[in-house]
């Protein structure tokens, strides 16, 4: 559970917001809106600890997440704008790489199913920087297979996807909800997710 | 200064430490101005001309005051940035940007005093002793901060980056003293010595405290001045700023 | 995460760093053109006195290796940094001092360890031979490490800085001195005769703290420029 308040964000000596507050419990989704520059960026990298706030509190199951540290790493899975692959390596490189850094152990045939869900089976050995845009982002996303993590927040998710890539991803998230997971996500597009009616925050700048 | 804001929190917040700081100045420059004047007359005026190194010594009077401040400054200025970094104070973190260029000046005053104490002593305008090299090299420091603080453009992020900086410069300007001072034995450097300032009758060491003291005041009233334009202009956009510049 | 994932990670990274070098052999190979090159300027500059050279070999052999090492130092962070994946390491569970440590010691077997085997074939030019060359390598072999390890610093705090390469010699440059003095100290002491024990004992004292003072200062460093 995600209990976010009186939060304080200061950019290059102007606040940017101030008093944002929310609560998320097990199986919710949060939509983050605002106008470009509002700051939902900015709000989204101080959730997973990178930034710090100006002032505010940000609680996870009842502490601190700066008190929690790693173990609030284990349970945080963070996608920003950048795909955060290396271009050099493989496919499968990449993603056996990030399953280390969660803790697993990498497993060929988990990674293989998880890009075959997504259509990129035939890419698993292909270097990154000789896939599409949209394929890309969808190696990025197919990390979401692989994660055990129980706090999704994910900015911009659906950019750069196809029609049939979009659902697959709501269906992903939604499934991830349904199983107790919890999600945080900015978007400028209007995607159902799921049957339930998100919690939304607005951000006005 | 430190005393001043532990008992008296409010002065923490920049407005509040502005109008402190613009009150205080004046007194300190009043400070620095007499005694610098008293200082300087007695290196050139009072102290007796010496029988080995003539007239040029007096030159010390400003030498080793200027060493010892470059010094005293770096460690107060990683100080304030230490405190700025961990307990997240802007206002400890312009205290060390404002003390960051006068340091600087010191430790190149220190330098251009050293040579020009040497040539005409020991007829090179620059020796590699253990001293002066160790004084160069906390002047790349020094120009090494300022640097780090004029490329980042995010004024919390160059404060944070500065104060590791300074940091790492403390713990290693011990290590770097020490490994100078073996370099320069093992090569049999110069045998002459800054260091070997003629022995100091009491009228010359009234008069070396006393310019200890004038840099102390102008150092104080200096730093006083700049944080005060740091802050107007990190706070430019609050109303009392607006307030204060009309 | 437990122990044993600690070190997975630990050689993940490394891996990962060996493995992108070996695609793109030109990054690693240019510093050690670099240190040839640079080492050959001082006797087109000085003049080809053997005496001359002999004297000065340790000084020039160790500048230019400092220099070198150096130069591969920006490469450190920024890549990971510009495609987002040094945020996500910063976000795994494992110490974010964990992968510093690693990405220092690859950066050693990266441009550490060439310029090491690289020296000896260099101090031939000025006239070293034999033991001179042993300590040469040895004492090249414990300070380079450390100036990876020093250097990281210098690498973190300019991250997507203006004029990130410039700045940051300019910050490591005066770290790397103790390691100067005492590394080009070993191979003097050891020709006049005095014994090179005293210096690599040194060289190995930095290397010690190094090791467990700078992944400090690097991960606040890392920590402050992805705020």
């Amino acid at each position: 559970m995600l209990d976010v308040s009186q939060l304080k964000c200061v950019r290059g000596e102007r606040p940017l917001f101030d008093g944002v507050g929310f609560r998320l419990e097990s199986g919710k989704l949060l939509f983050l809106r605002g106008a470009n520059g509002a700051g939902k960026t900015s709000l989204l990298r101080i959730l997973c600890g990178l930034s710090p706030a100006e002032s505010g509190q940000i609680l996870w199951n009842g502490q601190p997440i700066a008190e929690l540290g790693e173990a609030y790493r284990q349970d945080l899975f963070y996608l920003g704008h950048h795909n955060a692959l290396q271009e050099a390596l493989t496919v499968n490189e990449n993603l056996s790489f990030y399953a280390t850094l969660a803790g697993a152990v990498p497993s060929l045939a988990e990674t293989s199913h998880a890009l075959s869900q997504l259509g990129l089976r035939a890419c698993q050995n292909r270097l990154v920087r000789h896939l599409s845009q949209g394929q890309k982002r969808r190696v990025a996303l197919s990390r979401l297979l692989l994660t055990r993590a129980k706090l999704w927040v994910l900015d911009e998710p659906f950019v750069a996807l196809d029609h049939a890539a979009i659902e697959l991803l709501a269906n992903l998230i939604a499934g991830h909800l349904s199983q107790g997971g919890l999600a945080v996500i900015t978007s400028h597009q209007s995607v159902t997710i799921g049957t339930q009616t998100p919690q939304v925050l607005e951000l006005r700048a | 200064m430190k005393t001043r804001l532990i008992h008296w929190f409010k002065f923490s917040s920049p407005q509040n430490f502005y109008v402190l700081a613009g009150r205080l100045q004046p007194i300190f420059t009043v400070l620095a101005v007499l005694l610098l004047a008293v200082g300087l007359w007695i290196a050139f005026f009072v102290a007796p001309t010496d029988a080995q190194q003539g007239e040029g010594y007096r030159i010390i009077f400003v030498h080793v005051p200027a060493s010892q401040m470059s010094m005293f400054i770096y460690l107060i200025m990683a100080a304030w940035a230490g405190v700025g970094l961990v307990f997240n104070t802007r206002l400890s973190s312009m205290m060390a940007s404002a003390l960051a260029p006068t340091g600087a000046l010191f430790a190149l005053l220190s330098l251009v005093t050293g040579a020009l104490w040497g040539k005409p002593m020991w007829g090179a305008w620059w020796v590699w002793d253990a001293r002066l090299t160790s004084e160069l090299i906390l002047l790349f420091l020094y120009l090494g901060f300022l640097a780090l603080q004029s490329s980042i453009d995010d004024p919390r992020r160059a404060d944070k980056a500065c104060a590791v900086l300074a940091l790492v410069g403390v713990v290693n300007v011990p290590i770097i003293y020490f490994s100078v001072k073996w370099w320069n034995t093992l090569h049999q450097g110069a045998s002459v010595s800054m260091t070997k300032s003629p022995s100091m009758a009491a009228p010359m060491l009234w008069g070396m405290l006393i310019m200890v003291v004038a840099f102390w005041m102008y150092t104080i009233a200096v730093a006083l001045a700049r944080v005060r334009n740091i802050i107007l202009e990190r706070e430019r956009h609050t109303e009392w700023v607006k307030h204060a510049v009309e | 995460m437990s122990a044993l994932s600690w070190s997975s990670v630990f050689f993940a990274v490394v891996r990962r760093e060996v493995s992108l070098s070996m695609k793109q052999k030109g990054e690693v190979l240019t510093p050690l053109f670099f240190f040839v090159v640079v080492t050959s300027l001082f006797p087109l500059g000085i003049g080809p006195e053997s005496a001359l050279l002999l004297r000065m070999a340790p000084g020039v052999l160790w500048v230019s290796a400092l220099l070198a090492a150096m130069l591969s130092l920006q490469r450190l962070f920024a890549v990971d940094y510009a495609d987002g994946s040094l945020e996500q390491m910063a976000l795994s569970p494992a110490p974010l001092v964990l992968l510093v440590l690693a990405k220092a010691l690859s950066h050693f077997i990266l441009s550490g360890l060439p310029l090491v085997l690289m020296a000896p074939i260099l101090g031939l030019q000025f006239g070293l031979e034999g033991r001179a060359l042993g300590i040469l390598m040895l004492s090249l072999l414990l300070g380079t490490p450390t100036l990876s390890l020093i250097g990281g610093i210098g690498a973190a705090l300019t991250l997507g800085v203006r004029g990130a390469g410039v700045l940051l010699s300019l910050l490591i440059l005066p770290l790397y001195i103790p390691v100067l003095i005492f590394g080009a100290g070993a191979v003097e002491a050891d020709a006049a005769g005095l014994g090179a024990g005293g210096h690599l004992s040194l060289l190995a004292a930095l290397l010690v703290l190094s090791v467990f003072f700078a992944p400090l200062a690097t991960t606040a460093a890392l920590k402050i420029s992805l705020e």
